[in-house]
């Protein structure tokens, strides 16, 4: 245990046990898992991808690569980051990806075997055969941990947020640019990502404004916190910036403990992108060994948690940065080894920091080997006075600073390649977007917090007012070492395995080879080799991923340029993700007045279009689908049926334009339709296909009330509302859907009339209530519109009526019709009686692919009318002729022969003239009503073919079919219009 | 070429891997070819590969603006299928999955073709209506397209663990077996290599700025690199067809809209078909080889040539994932990215002549990493005969004025 | 996630609206004039500029009116239309 006595924010009166890799240790409340396993001397927690390398901790952030577990303890969750998991009672985790263990690990094999997998390897073998018989061996040994098995049982939901700036990161001068710009009066939004806000001032020893910094961030943050205009959130990762300054945020166990996670979309006017810089590993043979870790990190462990890496400390930089560290590493009571120094000549500041630490610094030198498998024991180096081994138990290197430029990314902003900071540092603006500190490759935290002041001094000071403004002052700091860095890389050829790519097992070795192989792009060669694609997405290596191919092709690091950073900046769960949309919640079903009488009474429920469910048949016990249907459809042919029709569209269009609006949209005429009387009306789409079809009433000299499809609702709304708004604005005519406010029941069959008698109405049902009339008037108290119309095929009183009163009318029917049996319908009978009529569904005969006069409906297409949408691409179709499916009907010779919708259309053997493909069944059913298979299709000239054969070929059955006309029953309506 | 096998990586490893060739070179470009194909992702690399090798054509240059395979090719789910519902479509997908299977050795590259099979749940009457005419026509061109019961479903789907309050209950699915997951990379390198060492120049970082024509016929390519010569230019330009078209005044019958896609952190396997949810939002997921969890949806609701997309797609695939894989709920998302589709009117790719003589397109309808093999094999053809490949007789523009397109509705995408 | 400027209500995320298209197909005032090529044009074909497009623009959960704007495919600038409904 190498826990120090004093320090850190650990809470030693409160210890808790956990499990990592099956053994029990004890950590503090105020741990991560990392940091305890740092106090517990593991060295080892986890295995590489590729080669099953023992690793150790590298960082102590969200940007780990090695640390990866499989947390058992709490819903068995995958590839999560020891740095990033709060030490809990009972935790139990597991290293990912190992077997049996992550101190042995039998797949270790592979290390052995490493000279066979170069990168790419597998672009170049495995081609005998099939490849799936060697991507199962392949895909066991990938993926890291494994997904759960149970349910994910948590909770989540998305918000959406405004403010005026939103600042990402609550280190320093975020919380500058914070205290800058709420005391402007605008809405300010912090997101921090750790659970405490201080940023690395959590980690280091600063002073501002003369004392610790510690007590600048409580008292700044506190202060803000009190504000009205600020809301401030901890433990929160901005994962992705997009389009218009919006931001996704999501927040881990936020204060609700029934949630797990919620996901913020928050619009802001500007962004202040704070989020710091993590650092950047040295590149040198054994640089993954167990003990080798960043230097930054180290500290970290050390100054927050007060758990100690090891007793004897090799310092490894190119860099200023560690002669700061010195401190922390002597007063935990570490020996430093010595600093090595890549650079010729580190500043006179740096080495008075060495000297007062005493600590000796040996410049111009390489580490050219780690001694030790599953721990350090030593390093080997080399300077200008030759090659020597030393010994010490870990050791820190630090390779320089990459800014978390990220969000900047994603928002569109470029990047540049600085030389003085061997940075990629935020160049060109997109968007509303403002780096500043260490994010924008400014490392000195006096320059980061007047960089915060001004440029949040800048976005404001203009909506403010000059006069009234007087902006808050920066505060002070102590003196800071300057940043110096010197990247040198190592030499071509290096012996030993030097990673640049942690988490995929990528080389120097493997970056060279794809620049030999003519992989010269960084995106090829990140391809290639898989450099910064692993889960970490390249935060650490990238950057030395890009330099090192500027070395190998001699080119500056600028023009080979960087890589896109995609979204999500950290990983974000699925289950935030998706919200709290589940189950019902996900597209909310619609209903009707009945909707819940139709479950009642045992409907069986189908998606009926526009998001309505509707009965598709009521089977009542003991009975399948097949008797059901029969036995509605015999009711609605012998006696009396009735459905709800309230899905359907309905849309009242009002203005002195109407009739020429409608003559317009349909095929046929509407402008000469009498009041009191209504007419069927086929719409097309522009490119003369089928789109919709139905009644449409004229109620008045000016009003007209027009019905459609269910599913067609949504589509003919936007098209008749698109012409009125954007093509025929000079028509007079108000459009309003009114679908919502009508119900709808259809009272049909040849007792409709004696059913609906029964009632006490002031409307008459005498011979001159024709078919396609229309009357107002009430049934049983209630205000209706009874219309006659069919789509049954028989006679048929359509009854309209306020929503709220449908369902006592219903009942009301329901009642009147007990004598008759009157039966509800579902929407499979109605389909079968449709069928039987040969009435054309545009969604089925239509197909997108045909046309009015294909469908056999040529009788109501008016070419005479100068123009309506879709006539001039009949013109075409007309023009040019040639073969087109027509419309057909199909009676099998075998009557009872077994049609499944789709079913392909092939020739019959004795006609040889065709071949091929022929069409296809649209709707096929057993016809309870003549007692036989009868089919609507789809053939190739099927009007030309009547009296033909064709072969019905189905997946399972095939039959030889007559080819007819698409009427099977009543021909010619007389019974609707009875 | 030297051939790639276990054997060269063995020999390779005994030198320390530094002997390894160019997969293929990096010429200046030549000042006229016979040939000039734009665009270098696989459907242009493949129509290179394809004149050199059916064709005897091998004066050609490939201009790429940026990198090999940079496009479309390399921003994909990597899906291949020919679930597709017209009699004209169904052969010309047939072929592309004959060649995707073939293509590997070929090449002598190894394109990892998975065949893990596809299933689409059925949620509804009118999907299974669709599943049924689909299949039915597939059979006829003898393309394996199943129907599935829910038990079948569950058996071949172990995870699938649909809510028991789901708003559309899944009934079964239907199943093509054939249908594959190709690394997508690969795609691009394999024809790339093989075209190179068939004579075939490929130049990257050269972006074409102006197309050169004299009465009526094309004679050269203006680019960043220079003037470059040639009777017949070829452009195979996912994502940017309106605006290469326009260099010769043609006007295309597609909007150019982001196609999104993303994957999980890689796990260990627990999904080996490609599942497609159809009902909300036709949202489809598999696992790679690599073992992330890779999804994707239908494509963005306007045009854009952004190369990034809205996040409400994947909030809105994500929560049908999470219906029928609610275990995924941890799993987490690691990177998404967006593709740009030319998707054309009716769904379907366009291989075509155009008023431009010299001047041929190819646009891969939506979501062309399936048809890559197809349409660069019929591409070639049409360049080399000048006429029509006979799988893609029908693909031309003139579709268009003719009134006959080929509406597909099972489409990952439609206008 | 855009925020599209709807000219009567105000920014509002692009979830509200329906993009519906180049601003510049009008529909031939007399169709049967225009030759099969022309026809073709106008229902098939678009500009799909790379850059900034004129394009309608629908507030179909909200006022539901038309309007246009001016909007960069690349950046996804949006610029307000002086008179949108036109």
């Amino acid at each position: 245990m190498t826990r120090l006595a004093n320090g850190g924010v650990i809470d030693r009166q409160r210890p808790l046990r956990f499990t990592f890799n099956g053994k029990r240790y004890q950590g503090y409340e105020g741990d991560t898992l990392a940091s305890a396993l740092v106090a517990n001397d593991v060295l080892i927690v986890g295995r590489s991808f590729k080669y099953h390398r023992p690793r150790g901790l590298l960082t102590c952030g969200p940007e780990e690569p090695n640390a990866l577990v499989q947390l058992v303890s709490d819903g068995d969750q995958p590839n999560l980051r020891a740095t990033e998991i709060p030490l809990r009672e009972d935790l139990e985790a597991r290293s990912v990806n190992c077997w049996p263990s992550a101190k042995f690990d039998l797949r270790a094999i592979n290390s052995v075997l490493a000279p066979l997998f170069p990168a790419g390897f597998y672009y170049k073998t495995f081609m005998a055969g099939r490849w799936d018989f060697y991507s199962r061996f392949i895909r066991q040994a990938a993926g890291l941990g494994h997904s759960p098995k149970e349910r994910d049982q948590g909770r989540y939901e998305r918000v959406n947020h405004h403010a005026d700036v939103l600042i990402v990161g609550a280190g320093p001068s975020g919380i500058q640019a914070a205290r800058v710009s709420a005391e402007t009066g605008h809405d300010v939004m912090v997101l921090d990502m750790q659970e405490s806000p201080g940023g690395h001032l959590l980690f280091h020893p600063r002073q501002i404004d003369g004392r610790a910094a510690s007590d600048w961030v409580s008292r700044e943050v506190g202060e803000l916190q009190a504000r009205e205009n600020v809301t401030w959130l901890q433990s929160t990762t901005a994962t992705g910036y997009y389009d218009h300054n919006m931001v996704i945020a999501v927040q881990h166990e936020p204060a609700e403990s029934w949630l797990k996670e919620r996901l913020w979309h928050i619009r802001a006017s500007k962004v202040v992108i704070a989020t710091g810089a993590v650092e950047r590993p040295l590149i040198f043979p054994g640089n993954d060994r167990p003990g080798v870790m960043l230097a930054d990190a180290a500290v970290r462990y050390i100054r927050r948690f007060a758990a100690v890496p090891g007793k004897r400390v090799l310092i490894y930089t190119n860099n200023s940065t560690p002669y700061a560290h010195l401190e922390t590493f002597k007063t935990a009571g570490i020996e430093i080894q010595s600093i090595l120094d890549l650079r010729k000549s580190p500043s006179e500041a740096e080495l008075s920091l060495a000297r007062n630490s005493e600590v000796p610094v040996i410049v111009d030198a390489r580490i050219t080997g780690v001694q030790g498998r599953s721990g350090v024991k030593g390093v080997t180096y080399q300077n200008g006075a030759g090659t020597k081994t030393v010994r010490c138990d870990f050791v820190c290197h630090s390779g320089g600073w990459n800014p978390l430029i990220h969000l900047y990314s994603h928002a569109g902003g470029r990047s540049r390649f600085e030389q003085a900071s061997a940075a990629f540092v935020p160049g060109e603006r997109a968007q509303g977007a403002y780096p500043i500190g260490g994010a924008n490759g400014t490392f000195s935290l006096a320059e980061g917090l007047k960089e915060a002041t001004d440029v949040a001094n800048t976005l404001f000071c203009e909506s403010v007012g000059n006069s009234a403004w007087s902006t808050p002052a920066t505060p002070a700091t102590e003196d800071e070492v300057a940043y110096r860095i010197d990247q040198i890389w190592p030499e071509k050829g290096l012996k030993g395995k030097a990673f640049v790519d942690f988490q995929n097992d990528v080389t120097t070795a493997d970056i060279a080879l794809a620049v030999r192989e003519n992989f010269q792009s960084i995106e090829h060669v990140k391809r290639y080799t898989t450099a910064g694609m692993a889960v970490d997405q390249g935060k650490i290596g990238n950057p030395n991923v890009i330099g090192l191919v500027s070395r190998e092709l001699g080119e500056e690091q600028s023009s080979v340029g960087t890589t896109t950073f995609r979204p999500p900046f950290a990983p974000v769960s699925f289950g935030a993700i998706g919200g709290s949309e589940r189950g019902p919640l996900i597209i909310p079903a619609r209903t009707t007045p009945m909707t819940a009488w139709n479950i009642e009474n045992g409907a069986a429920m189908d998606e009926a279009g526009a998001n309505f469910r509707r009965p598709f048949f009521f089977p009542r016990p003991g009975e399948v689908m097949e008797d059901a249907v029969a036995r509605e459809a015999a009711a609605v042919r012998t006696s009396c049926g009735i459905y709800d029709g309230s899905p359907l569209g309905t849309f009242e269009l009002q203005g002195p334009d109407t009739g020429e609006l409608l003559n317009r949209l349909y095929t046929n005429r509407f402008d000469n339709l009498p009041v009191g009387r209504g007419r069927f009306g086929l719409m097309l789409r522009e490119d003369g296909r089928l789109f919709d079809d139905g009644v449409t009433f004229r109620v008045d000299q000016n009003r007209y009330l027009m019905s459609c499809g269910t599913g067609a609702a949504g589509p003919v709304y936007a098209h008749i509302d698109r012409l009125l708004q954007t093509e025929w604005t000079d028509l007079n005519v108000y459009l309003v859907n009114v679908s919502a406010a009508w119900a709808t029941m259809c009272v049909c069959g040849p007792l409709a009339r004696v059913v609906l008698g029964k009632l006490e109405s002031d409307i008459a049902l005498d011979p001159t209530f024709q078919f396609l009339d229309f009357r107002d008037g009430a049934l049983e108290g209630i205000n209706v519109r009874v219309a006659r119309v069919s789509y049954t095929g028989e006679l048929s009183f359509e009854v309209n009526v306020a929503r709220r009163s449908a369902l006592k009318l219903w009942k009301i029917l329901m009642e009147a019709g007990k004598e008759f049996d009157i039966t509800p319908v579902g929407s499979e009978t109605s389909g079968v009686l449709r069928i039987e009529k040969g009435f054309i569904s545009p969604g089925h005969e239509g197909d997108n692919i045909t046309n009015p006069f294909d469908a056999g409906m040529g009788w109501i297409v008016d070419m005479t009318k100068s123009d309506f949408i879709g006539k001039r691409s009949l013109l075409r179709d007309i023009k040019l002729g040639g073969e087109r499916q027509h419309v057909v009907g199909l009676l099998p010779d075998d009557e009872r022969a077994p049609v499944a919708d789709g079913s392909a259309l092939l020739p019959a053997q004795e006609s040889n003239s065709r071949s091929g493909f022929q069409g296809h069944v649209t709707a096929a059913c057993f016809s309870p009503t003549l007692k036989r298979t009868i089919a609507l299709a789809l053939l190739k000239d099927g009007q030309n073919r009547h009296g033909e054969k064709v072969v019905i070929s189905g997946l399972e059955n095939s039959c030889v079919a007559t080819v007819t006309e698409p009427a099977f029953y009543d021909p010619k309506g007389e019974r609707m219009r009875a | 070429m030297k051939r790639f096998s276990i054997f060269s990586i063995a020999r390779n490893a005994l030198t320390g891997h530094r002997h390894w060739e160019k997969m293929w070179r990096s010429p200046d470009p030549k000042r006229e070819y016979d040939v000039v194909i734009i665009g270098g992702g696989g459907h242009g690399l493949g129509a290179a590969y394809f004149l050199a090798k059916e064709h005897g054509i091998t004066n050609v240059a490939v201009l790429e603006k940026g990198w090999l395979g940079g496009g479309n090719t390399g921003r994909n789910t990597m899906t291949v299928r020919s679930n597709f519902l017209r009699e004209d479509s169904v052969p010309f997908h047939e072929m592309s999955l004959d060649l995707y299977h073939q293509l590997s050795r070929d090449l002598n590259y190894n394109l990892m073709v998975s065949q893990r099979g596809m299933i689409t749940f059925i949620q509804s009457s009118a999907a299974n209506r669709i599943a049924l005419q689909m299949a039915n026509t597939m059979h006829i061109y003898g393309a394996e397209y199943r129907m599935l019961t829910l038990d079948e479903v569950k058996q071949k789907i172990p995870i699938f663990d649909p809510s028991p309050n789901m708003r559309l209950p899944v009934r079964g699915g239907v199943y093509q077996p054939r249908a594959s997951m190709v690394r997508h990379d690969a795609v691009a390198w394999g024809f790339a290599r093989a075209a190179d060492a068939r004579g075939v120049d490929i130049i990257q970082n050269c972006e074409v700025t102006g197309i050169q024509q004299e009465k009526g016929a094309v004679t050269g390519v203006e680019t960043t690199r220079g003037l470059i010569k040639a009777k017949k230019v070829g452009m195979a330009v996912a994502g940017h067809g309106s605006v290469v078209a326009s260099m010769v005044g043609q006007r295309l019958p597609i909007t150019t809209q982001p196609l999104q896609a993303w994957v999980s952190e890689p796990v260990k396997p627990v999904l080996n078909e490609i599942v497609v949810i159809r009902s909300y939002y036709g949202t489809y997921l598999m696992q790679s080889d690599k073992g992330e969890i890779v999804v994707g949806q239908g494509a963005d609701p306007y045009p854009s040539y952004a190369q990034r997309g809205t996040f409400p797609i994947i909030e809105d695939a994500t929560t049908s994932m999470l219906e029928v894989f609610p275990s995924f709920g941890r799993l987490k998302l690691l990177r998404h990215w967006a593709g740009m589709l030319d998707i054309p009117y009716d769904g379907s790719p366009i291989i075509s002549k155009t008023n431009t003589c010299g001047f041929y397109i190819d646009v891969a309808g939506s979501g062309g990493f399936k048809t890559t093999p197809a349409a660069a094999n019929t591409f070639a053809h049409l360049i080399a005969k000048d006429t029509p490949h006979p799988l893609a007789e029908k693909l031309g523009l003139e579709r268009f004025s003719s009134g006959r397109l080929i509406q597909e509705g099972g489409v990952s995408a439609n206008r | 996630m855009l925020e599209i400027p709807c000219p009567w209500c105000g920014p509002r995320n692009e979830t509200e609206f329906v993009c519906a298209g180049e601003a510049d197909r009008k529909r031939p005032a007399n169709p049967e004039a225009e030759t099969e090529e022309a026809w073709a044009d106008y229902l098939f074909n678009t500009t799909n500029p790379k850059g900034v497009v004129r394009e309608w623009w629908w507030h179909v959960s909200g006022c539901t009116r038309w309007f246009q704007i001016d909007r960069d495919t690349v950046t996804h600038e949006i610029t307000p239309v002086k008179d949108p409904s036109k």
